[in-house]
């Protein structure tokens, strides 16, 4: 067990040196030179030089990037061309909001995927799966900014129930939340349904039935407990989506989290905040899926076994 | 074929001609400004309406319909493209080629997709080629995967081993012999990412880094209308209905493509 999770965390090093030299990649390919960027254009060639040097941008490219890491390190990803404020710092404050939102959003896609896609793997074939399964690929495909602009339309103008638009409480929450759950939702109704199908195949859940369980009890625990790995991985997957999908639903509800900050920062053309914002998302991602891994440890003792064997 | 498909094939169809044969199906300047009818609902006149600057938004989904498809199949055929190519190269090639081109194609996957395209979109001035750029530098990577494991079946193939017996060259076994069977998988993989494909040039066009004013495409014309949602929604909806029905329909098909032919995009969908 701890020999894999040491495993994967190792994977993880050519992983993130990959991740850090593409935006290093993409930082060096921005347009403009950031040293004139620092000082302002007008300033004196000496000026700009002297900058340069201080930066390091007049170095090689290995030890530049052998620098970019070590500032990365450090936790430094430079400072916004507008605020001159940390870009880690700014992050940092607004990251709890989108973690907020991203929990909320799941908490409203699982329970009600789950259901769906269990609901459409008992009644296979029927007209209720083949419903459920356009409505999912509906979800999948309605546009986030466009489906939270619907419901703010609806729910914030319209009716007048819950705020439009803003930063705040729960009531704030409700709707951003609601549309960042509808592709998950989508999404994990699909993969219950397909996984549900593969566990009810297996001949323990023929065992199980022959021995007079309850169909409820059969579907609800022996076929659900088997069928929840592909979910886990999928919601984790979902989850650090979320965490990056919110550029366009905090956009749209002015939620002040990375998605937003992102967005400013590209409109600004502001590229330490956009830079910094796909380090974080990423390195986010990556993390989430190791996380997710790890979860499968817990939940399938199967996986333990076969860990240990090889 | 189910119900379900066969609406979505006429719906894409359509779709298509009417894109391709826009100017022939409605003669009207999707830009011409006409101040005398800003944001008039939709009438006889202007079936759809207009927008804050009296455009006609029929004219603009239209046109604009031509843009967002168009990039997004430029984009998946580039995609294709890259992928055949090193789905070939890696699955022929094995060795320490197969290994570099593989790790250089999980990186990519590892990536979160929507925020590599936009860090991509944010190098290039924005516009539609960037868009098409960013889209398939994200999209070749699970292009790749796929033909390279076709390529790893095919390769132990009798007539690629009689093709190697007779002598042929390696550059002739993979152009010849192995490119015309990869294409119907690559093509029909193709056709399954289409839908994501509509979704994420809409949300880089939303998020300004596609097609500049005044060129119409859907993502922007909601994003340039959404300040009005209140007062004039007519303006956000046509083409939010379009784009999703687009990708819905995209979506249907492949989901039926996927039941007949048993592949698997491993596609994430754009938040």
């Amino acid at each position: 067990m701890k020999g894999f999770i040491l495993r994967k965390v190792l994977l993880l090093v050519p992983l993130l040196f990959g991740i850090t030299l593409t935006t290093f990649a993409l930082t060096k390919a921005l347009p403009g030179d950031p040293a004139v960027n620092m000082v302002g254009e007008r300033s004196r060639p000496e000026i700009i030089a002297k900058m340069r040097k201080e930066i390091g941008a007049d170095k090689g490219v290995v030890r530049q990037y052998a620098g970019y890491v070590l500032l990365l390190l450090q936790g430094e990803m430079g400072r916004s061309y507008y605020t001159n404020r940390n870009v880690l710092d700014d992050i940092r404050i607004k990251f709890p909001n989108t973690l907020r939102l991203a929990l909320g959003a799941m908490a409203m896609a699982i329970p009600p995927g789950m259901i769906l896609g269990l609901f459409a793997a008992m009644r296979k074939g029927g007209w209720a799966d083949r419903t459920i399964s356009v409505f999912s690929i509906s979800l999948l495909s309605i546009p986030v900014f466009w489906s939270g602009l619907m419901l703010m339309l609806l729910f914030g103008l319209v009716l007048k129930l819950l705020p439009p638009s803003g930063t705040g409480g729960l009531r704030y929450m409700l709707l951003p939340a609601l549309t960042l759950s509808l592709p998950a939702l989508g999404t994990i109704a699909r993969v219950t349904r397909v996984s549900v199908l593969e566990v009810a195949d297996m001949p323990f859940i023929r065992t199980a039935r022959a021995k007079g369980i309850s169909d409820c009890r059969v579907n609800g625990i022996h076929v659900m407990k088997n069928a929840l790995i592909p979910v886990v991985t999928v919601i984790g997957l979902d989850f650090a989506s979320y965490l990056n999908g919110a550029v366009l639903t905090e956009t749209i509800f002015g939620w002040d989290g990375i998605g937003r900050f992102m967005m400013e920062g590209i409109i600004k053309r502001d590229y330490p905040v956009i830079m910094g914002c796909i380090i974080v998302g990423t390195s986010l991602f990556v993390f989430t899926n190791l996380a997710v891994d790890i979860l499968y440890h817990y939940l399938d003792p199967r996986m333990r076994i076969y860990e240990t064997e090889r | 074929m189910r119900l379900s498909g066969k609406i979505s094939a006429c719906f894409v169809a359509c779709v298509f001609l009417v894109s391709m044969l826009a100017p022939l199906v409605l003669q009207r300047d999707p830009d011409a400004i006409d101040l005398d009818s800003l944001r008039t609902p939709p009438s006889l006149h202007h079936p759809l309406g207009t927008d804050n600057k009296g455009r006609d938004i029929m004219a603009r989904v239209i046109y604009g319909g031509r843009i967002s498809i168009g990039v997004s199949v430029v984009a998946g055929l580039f995609s294709m493209g890259i992928g055949l190519c090193v789905g070939l190269l890696a699955g022929y090639g094995g060795g320490k080629a197969d290994a570099a081109l593989m790790a250089i194609t999980d990186l990519v996957l590892s990536f979160p997709s929507l925020l590599l395209a936009i860090g991509v979109s944010v190098v290039f001035p924005p516009g539609i080629y960037t868009v098409m750029i960013a889209l398939s530098s994200v999209g070749w990577a699970s292009f790749a995967r796929l033909i390279r494991g076709q390529v790893l079946t095919l390769k132990e193939s009798p007539c690629i081993e009689a093709a190697r017996a007779v002598g042929c060259s390696s550059g002739r076994i993979i152009v010849l012999h192995l490119l015309p069977q990869c294409i119907p998988i690559a093509l029909v993989m193709t056709g399954l990412k289409l839908g994501g494909y509509i979704l994420t040039e809409s949300a880089l066009s939303f998020l300004g880094l596609g097609a500049q004013p005044p060129t119409a495409t859907w993502g922007s014309m909601i994003s340039a209308n959404r300040a009005y949602i209140y007062a004039a929604p007519w303006m956000v909806l046509s083409p939010g209905i379009m784009i999703a029905l687009t990708a819905l329909c995209f979506n249907l098909l492949g989901d039926e493509l996927r039941d007949r032919c048993g592949i698997d995009p491993e596609g994430r969908a754009a938040g």
